[in-house]
């Protein structure tokens, strides 16, 4: 079996961003990025079906300019066996992302694709969905559980009122939730070996995908910022202000 | 043109987030529909009958929808959208899954988690955890969306005089086979629009000392909440969590018990009307979003909160 995951490069996880003053975007210049937390469980995941005996290769792809190839480096140094970077300039949108993923999917015939199920600069949440309906296979979206067996997978998601459990067929395309695994750090070992591992680079247009983009940002401006409150000494005055100053209770 | 909301229902009952799709779906336009999926759903379908300002109910009764596998609803609704300029559903682990499937079956781009409407093409939502806030305008023909929930008042439950209308089933996945649920039971209101939240964190250390929480929130007619630190910990089950990529609440009060504040969880609950936090560390984050800041142990602040509550 092979096993295609796919990761994003973002602001990384600690960073507190700032919206640009000319209010187009967040500043992303001199701003430390890492892989994206959700692609980390994903990579992980991945590595451990291939551990168990279920997987042959672990594939890590990204898309997007030249600093992708660092990310894709930083699954390889995780454990994956190569790398796929479709390089390009252009912002994607999830429906371009999605239809690249399943170019890549299909020409290394893939079993399995492992997304993360968001991403935390955009917060889409959107990709693995597009990806799964483009290909016409199975979706396991949010999963905290997935395990090979005859008929595909068995996997668990997690929805809003608790758990589900489905079965899905091969090839399936799912999407990692926090609670799948705890991913591993690189070892210093892993990090050196990653470096000759190889990354195959391709064009969305390698691909036969065109990127056309439907969405336009008019701006991106900083929330409201709440006021700041007082600190209380003890539950009574506490129950006071929340019966008669906030009228809450 | 009429403006499509799919419902979300466990076949028996309305979510009240699809209440605030709807108010949300109403300041795009007024024509409104709603797509009830279910099986042994005729009573959800009344019910949206009667939501005000909904003119039509589209219902499709069938054993293929007694659960909700995405598969399946994105098909059905993707057969219903003749006269359709938008579609809507919930931001829940339902919607979340269910537009960007259908949006790629109709080489859509959707937009998600809107907290406001602009204009027909022009919505408002939150990126980087709520630390910003995208204006984005929408070209594809049909536009598709899920709806942050909290940022909308819902729509009155009565008032409306819909029709109901039958669909037709559009087929079930064989690759994808539903085969059971854990559902976590509570008598208490729903985490996402109950009216009070009360959530603990790692510094309730294990999860008996959630009962602590889940006294008060019975008090005070609330629901319990947690951080990702206490979901990731094993104290409560995932579907407690309140954050970025959990669930958004706001609240009129929302308590924050042992909690620091991390970026990822004030995304969840930052919109609450008013945050109390608790918390022994004074430099904890939460502070500096919190109405009222009680800096005390929890052991402490919690029992001695519940005496004053309970008189």
């Amino acid at each position: 079996m092979k096993v295609l995951v796919p990761v994003k490069r973002v602001i990384d996880a600690n960073i507190r961003v700032r919206v640009k003053s000319d209010n187009t975007g967040v500043e992303t210049a001199n701003v430390k990025m890492a892989m994206n937390p959700f692609c980390e469980i994903a990579v992980e995941e991945a590595l451990r079906i291939k551990e168990a005996g279920n997987a042959e290769e672990v594939i890590v792809m990204s898309a997007g300019p030249d600093k992708a190839a660092e990310t894709i480096r930083t699954g390889l140094a995780m454990g994956a066996d190569r790398g796929v970077h479709v390089n390009t300039e252009e912002s994607l949108e999830p429906l371009v992302i999605a239809q690249l993923i399943k170019a890549v999917a299909e020409k290394e015939g893939a079993d399995l694709v492992i997304l993360g199920k968001q991403s935390i600069d955009d917060d889409n949440n959107q990709t693995g969905q597009m990806l799964a309906a483009l290909m016409g296979r199975p979706l396991g979206s949010y999963i905290s559980k997935i395990e090979k067996n005859d008929g595909g997978f068995a996997i668990t998601r997690e929805i809003d009122a608790g758990l589900e459990d489905l079965q899905i067929a091969s090839p399936a395309v799912v999407t990692a939730d926090l609670r799948l695994n705890e991913p591993r750090y690189a070892s210093l070992p892993n990090i050196m070996k990653a470096k000759k591992k190889p990354i195959d680079a391709l064009s969305p247009a390698d691909l036969g995908v065109e990127v056309k983009n439907r969405l336009e940002v008019l701006k991106v401006e900083d929330p409201p910022a709440r006021e700041a409150g007082v600190m209380v000494s003890g539950a009574s005055e506490l129950v006071d202000k929340l019966k008669n100053e906030a009228k809450v209770i | 043109m009429s403006i499509l909301v799919i419902a979300e229902h466990d076949n028996s009952q309305l979510s009240p987030g699809t209440l605030n799709t709807v108010a949300a779906a109403a300041k795009i336009g007024a024509e409104l529909r709603v797509l009830v999926a279910g099986s042994g759903c005729g009573d959800v379908a009344a019910a949206c009958a009667k939501i005000a300002g909904v003119s039509e109910v589209l219902c499709a009764d069938f054993d293929t929808y007694a659960h909700e596998i995405t598969e399946n609803t994105a098909h059905l609704v993707k057969a219903n959208l003749d006269g359709v300029s938008h579609v809507l559903a919930p931001a829940s682990t339902f919607g979340k899954a269910l537009i960007p499937y259908l949006a790629a079956l109709c080489d859509a781009q959707p937009i998600s988690d809107i907290s406001d409407v602009v204009s027909e093409d022009t919505f408002v939502r939150p990126i980087y955890a709520g630390n910003a806030l995208q204006t984005v305008k929408m070209s594809d023909a049909v536009k598709m969306m899920t709806v942050r929930t909290t940022a909308f008042e819902a729509a009155d439950a009565e008032g409306g005089s819909g029709t109901v209308t039958a669909i037709d089933d559009a087929g079930a996945s064989d690759v994808v086979t539903f085969k059971g649920q854990n559902l976590s039971q509570s008598e208490r209101p729903e985490l996402t629009s109950a009216r009070i939240v009360v959530s603990g964190g790692r510094g309730m250390q294990n999860g008996e000392n959630f009962a602590m929480l889940e006294k008060l929130a019975d008090t005070l007619g609330g629901a319990v909440g947690a951080s990702r630190a206490a979901v990731d910990a094993g104290f409560v089950p995932n579907d407690y969590q309140v954050g970025q990529t959990g669930k958004v609440v706001a609240p009129d009060l929302y308590i924050a018990v042992g909690i620091s504040g991390a970026i990822q969880h004030l995304a969840g609950m930052k919109d609450s009307k008013t945050i109390v936090a608790i918390n022994n560390d004074e430099e904890a984050p939460i502070f500096q979003v919190a109405d009222y800041g009680w800096n005390e142990d929890l052991f402490t602040a919690v029992p001695a909160l519940q005496a004053e509550l309970d008189g």
